[in-house]
């Protein structure tokens, strides 16, 4: 294929904002479990929650942005597809509802369970890209970008915080992200743990990262 | 493909005379139905002159096409040459594939066969005086029911008419009586100024069957007890079995038997699935071999190398070292391209039913009298017990001319084992790692400008695999130790440089190389035609202007030029962001022009908005088909331009399927335009000459673009890159 | 066993649940109109219909046709006469033919979802049939012609 330079680049771009932001946070996160609330002016308690927020929302982040959940959350009308995250070869486009357009929904390939052997189309009942008025884009955005979309009712489908966390925690397309069949890379946290960095993300009151 | 593109007529004729003597004679009656007069009506009630004709007591007229129908549109062109001679109702014609008979041998080549775009140009006489014959006896038949000179009568659309007396007879009803008369000796033919058929778009007779799921295709064969295998084939070339499991993969349901054969493992099965499971679970020791070793990066380098020093010379005009020498400036540029699949939509595949005294078999191939010979020799039969049934082809390309007729071979060896009737499936990563590629190929450039920039040397050296060497063709194919293929497109431009040297280096590999739609072609179309783009960028000159000049004893190759120019506004706006490329290419004795529109996408990639093409190809019989192949050609090339490459690692095809082997699809395919050049001249290729001209119309067009040649295929985003 | 219908007509098989429907309707059924070309969903040549939709057939295990209305090619008109069958012959599409069967198959949906496709429409619908003849700018236009073709019809 082809390869996408613009596509490389801004992944590009984003590798290293994110990694700057993850040395930041991992010391923020070290730093937190010494702090004791009451030790703390209220102020600094904030911050650190904020802080303890955002880290644990940065964690979570590196999921969002592995191909295993970007693939299916584009910048553009089309799924991407592949660990390098190539525009689908097909050219499927989304679809009103997200689940393809004509003969291309993504039913057509895609089943209800994964195939077996490596590139077989992967499959799971609910197998579809957001619909065109939530796309919830994750592809190109930053991870500070991303968390502001999410917690945005007017772009994630009227969710409150709870509503997100069961979502991530416990659908089912969510979770093929970590079932993703044969020669698929998973993501870099399992899904409790990424439960868990949701969840610590919400608890400490949903800060969003720069 | 070309078996022998490069073949000198005469040599051609020396070749027919070895292998087919008493040709003309043969082509009249096949083997099957040599007996007397009184036979030409045959058990299907029908007038039977040649061959190639039966005329129905019905009135239908059954025309055998000698050649396979791959998609070019013989199975209309052929029976279009013969009717027109026949003066038959063409709402009444059908066509049908020929058995294998010396009979139906090609006219040209001696052997039963399709390829090399020869089809049109080598039956264009036979076919018509076929028809013609047809046509005097069923006259002759007439006048002597009606007892009057056969000079009175005509014919007509499926009648013979006596004008004088105004009676009409329907060829079906003079079948008996025409199968009486003596085959005339002497067949007068058609001015071409009183052509009805030949010259228009006549609809394909195969388009309905092949919109309703009626067309059968060689996988659509079933017969009655029919099994089907899939082998396991060495992932590496000549590789070898060490051992393999049997008992897990007989454990599938379906699976019926396990066997080695000399391919490699063969699963036989009740049906493609079970064989296909069985298959995964072999888990086969391979001997790999030294073609372990093959890695396409290392062999790039060494014909880079190789491309630098001295190969055997194959065409010398002049004094090139000397031109180049004294030349006011110097070019040098090299160029390579991948092996490349065929990639046919349909995978290969063979039914055999071998019993103990004969063998059919079915399959699309452009090449039966040597897979029948193929099919007898490992059935331990005379060819004329196995029966060889053509069916149409999903696709060709050449991979179904295979030169040591692999998958016929491999079928019937399975049949040996099968006990049955079998049916060998190919999947499409078989297909895609099968091997007998298109050549990787690298071209060495240098060419010496005078100082009004006119290129006045121009020496190209190249480097490739041979793909007649070991085979049948080599005898007639290889002189002097050139491949005739492998510098075709090179050794014979049109362009009047008076200084000229083409040499070549013809190393070997393991891995199997084969004709590949346009063959040598498809690397030297792309080579010489980028660079002559760079040498005019060198020489500040328009590069149309100058292949223009370089024409000049050129007319039809300039005509074809100028057209493509002129229908492309050459020259004219553009929107911002886009160039055209200009190239032109002479194969298959047909001149094709095409100018790209291209731009550069966001994402870096090339975008090909619209191709306009023009082609000469002599008399055109069918003017849709023409334009047919000369756009599926323009397709065919733009996947090898843009997207498809086989490599090799450590001797395995590191490519699978179309999602890394991939395909132009409806959203990358361009507008496409084609303008046929009027000719009375004779006929010649269409199947292949639209392919070369795309890449390096392409490239020419990014070179405006980005400033930066291409010099390989297939195009890659960072090959636009500014360095 | 596993009961559908094939073209109207009620069939039952034996074949295992994951044997993918094509090898089914072609081994089992002999309904060879609809054909093997990649056996991953990369090509279009098995497109076939499952209840209206189209289906990449290689990899569709048969379980998923269980009570549902399968079309293939042979019966997408009682008397291949579907405005895509008559514009192909008009147009001239075929080459070889081989993938012409999943490529109707899939403008049947375009044109039933969007009578009046655009070009762009038809690069959505249609890039998921691979065509090695090259056959695409007259599929195109003869998908183009359809639309007339079956707006004529329907104005009658």
């Amino acid at each position: 294929m082809p390869e996408n330079i613009s596509r490389r680049r801004s992944a590009f771009l984003v590798g290293g904002l994110l990694s700057a932001a993850l040395a930041a946070s991992s010391l923020a996160w070290s730093q937190q479990s010494p702090v004791t609330p009451a030790a703390v002016p209220s102020a600094m308690l904030d911050s650190s929650k904020a802080a303890t927020s955002q880290a644990a929302f940065l964690r979570a982040w590196t999921v969002f942005d592995s191909p295993r959940c970007k693939n299916c959350h584009p910048a553009g009308d089309a799924p991407l597809q592949g660990d390098d995250s190539h525009v689908h070869i097909q050219n499927v486009k989304r679809g009103a509802d997200g689940k393809g357009l004509y003969g291309m929904k993504c039913h057509t390939c895609h089943q209800d369970a994964n195939l077996a052997g490596a590139n077989m189309p992967p499959g799971n009942p609910k197998w579809s890209l957001p619909p065109a008025k939530m796309k919830m884009v994750i592809q190109g955005e930053t991870a500070g970008q991303f968390c502001r979309q999410l917690k945005d009712p007017a772009k994630n489908g009227n969710r409150s915080l709870p509503q997100i966390m069961e979502h991530v925690s416990q659908d089912d397309l969510v979770g093929w992200g970590w079932n993703p069949g044969d020669g698929r890379t998973l993501p870099p946290l399992n899904r409790p743990d990424f439960v868990a960095a949701m969840q610590q993300w919400v608890d400490n009151g949903a800060a969003c990262p720069q | 493909m070309t078996v022998a593109t490069e073949f000198k007529r005469r040599d051609f004729l020396k070749a027919t005379v070895t292998l087919g003597g008493g040709l003309l004679i043969s082509a009249y009656i096949p083997q099957w139905n040599k007996t007397s007069a009184a036979t030409l009506v045959d058990a299907t009630h029908a007038f039977a002159p040649n061959a190639f004709v039966r005329v129905g007591t019905d009135d239908s007229i059954t025309i055998i096409a000698n050649h396979s129908e791959m998609g070019q549109g013989v199975y209309t062109s052929l029976p279009m040459m013969l009717a027109e001679e026949l003066e038959c109702d063409w709402t009444k014609v059908r066509v049908e594939p020929a058995p294998v008979d010396p009979a139906y041998n090609h006219s040209v080549f001696g052997l039963q066969m399709t390829g090399g775009s020869t089809t049109t140009t080598s039956e264009y006489d036979r076919f018509r005086k076929m028809g013609a014959m047809a046509r005097i006896m069923l006259i002759a038949a007439a006048a002597q029911n009606w007892n009057v000179d056969t000079q009175t009568c005509r014919a007509e659309k499926g009648y013979v008419v006596h004008a004088a007396s105004g009676r009409r007879a329907a060829y079906g009803s003079l079948a008996d009586a025409a199968a009486k008369q003596t085959r005339p000796t002497d067949i007068p033919l058609k001015d071409p100024k009183n052509f009805t058929i030949i010259g228009k778009p006549i609809h394909r007779l195969d388009t309905p069957s092949k919109t309703n799921g009626t067309a059968q295709f060689g996988l659509d064969v079933y017969i009655p007890g029919m099994l089907t295998a899939v082998v396991a084939r060495p992932p590496v070339f000549g590789g070898k079995v060490v051992s393999f499991n049997a008992d897990q993969a007989k454990a599938i349901p379906g699976v019926v038997d396990v066997r080695q054969v000399p391919s490699g493992v063969v699963v036989i099965a009740k049906g493609f699935w079970p064989a296909k499971l069985g298959r995964e679970k072999l888990d086969i020791t391979w001997d790999d071999g030294p073609g372990a070793n093959i890695s396409s990066v290392a062999l790039r380098q060494e014909y880079a190398e190789t491309s630098r020093t001295p190969g055997i010379v194959a065409k010398k005009i002049g004094d090139p070292a000397g031109a180049l020498a004294g030349s006011a400036k110097k070019i040098t540029a090299e160029f390579e391209v991948p092996y490349l699949s065929h990639s046919m939509m349909e995978p290969l595949n063979t039914v055999v039913d071998l019993r103990s005294d004969s063998c059919e078999v079915w399959t699309g191939t452009q090449f039966e009298t040597m897979d029948r010979l193929a099919a007898a020799k490992v059935a331990g039969l005379k060819p004329e017990q196995v029966k060889l049934n053509t069916t149409l082809l999903g696709g060709g390309f050449g991979r179904r001319a295979n030169p040591a007729c692999d998958f016929v071979t491999e079928a019937v060896e399975v049949a040996k084992v099968a006990k049955a009737p079998v049916k060998v499936v190919w999947t499409r990563e078989d297909d895609i790692r099968g091997g007998w590629y298109r050549p990787l190929w690298y071209d060495h450039f240098e060419a010496g400008l005078d100082a009004q920039g006119n290129p006045v040397a121009w020496l190209h050296t190249i480097v490739g695999q041979s793909i007649m060497a070991g085979t049948l063709f080599e005898q007639f194919g290889i002189k002097n130790g050139i491949d005739s293929a492998s510098v075709e497109g090179a050794a014979d431009i049109l362009y009047g440089i008076p200084n000229l040297l083409v040499d070549l280096h013809s190393p070997k590999s393991l891995v199997p190389v084969q004709w590949w739609r346009s063959v040598g072609h498809s690397h030297t179309g792309f080579s010489v035609e980028a660079f002559l783009d760079q040498v005019a960028h060198a020489g500040g000159k328009d590069p149309y202007q100058l292949r223009r000049t370089l024409l000049a004893n050129q007319p039809r190759m300039l005509a074809v030029l100028d057209l493509a120019a002129k229908k492309a506004n050459w020259g004219g706006p553009l929107p911002a962001g886009r160039a055209r490329g200009i190239a032109g290419h002479f194969s298959f004795d047909s001149y094709v022009a095409q100018v790209a529109e291209v731009s550069i996408d966001k994402d870096g990639t090339p975008r090909v908005h619209k191709i306009v093409a023009s082609v000469d190809c002599g008399r055109v019989i069918n003017p849709d088909t023409v334009k047919a192949q000369i756009e599926g050609g323009i397709i065919f090339g733009l996947t090898a331009a843009l997207k498809t490459e086989i490599t090799l690692e450590n001797g395995r095809v590191q490519q699978s399927n179309f999602n890394n082997y991939p395909m132009v699809r409806m959203y990358d395919s361009p507008e496409i335009e084609v303008h046929i050049v009027e000719s009375a001249e004779k006929p010649t290729g269409v199947g292949e000459p639209g392919v070369p001209p795309v890449a390096p119309a392409i490239a020419n067009a990014l070179l405006v673009l980005t400033g930066k040649p291409i010099r390989r295929l297939p195009i890659k985003a960072e090959d636009l890159r500014s360095a | 066993m596993i009961s559908f219908t094939v073209n109207g007509k009620p069939v039952s098989v034996e074949d295992p649940p994951s044997t993918p429907l094509l090898w089914v309707l072609r081994d089992s059924l002999q309904l060879t109109g609809t054909k093997f070309g990649c056996g991953m969903a990369l090509c279009g040549a098995c497109t076939v219909h499952i209840d209206g939709e189209a289906v990449r057939s290689c990899v569709a295990p048969v379980s998923r046709a269980e009570g549902k209305k399968i079309t293939t090619i042979e019966g997408l008109s009682p008397d291949a006469t579907h405005p895509l069958q008559e514009a192909w012959i008009e147009i001239e599409v075929p080459q070889c033919g081989y993938c012409q069967s999943g490529q109707i198959m899939s403008a049947a949906v375009l044109l039933r979802e969007n009578p009046k496709p655009t070009d762009e429409d038809i690069d959505e619908a249609m890039s998921g049939n691979i065509c090695r003849c090259g056959t695409y700018p007259r599929i195109r236009r003869a998908i183009h012609r359809a639309a007339e073709i079956q707006a004529q019809r329907a104005a009658k």
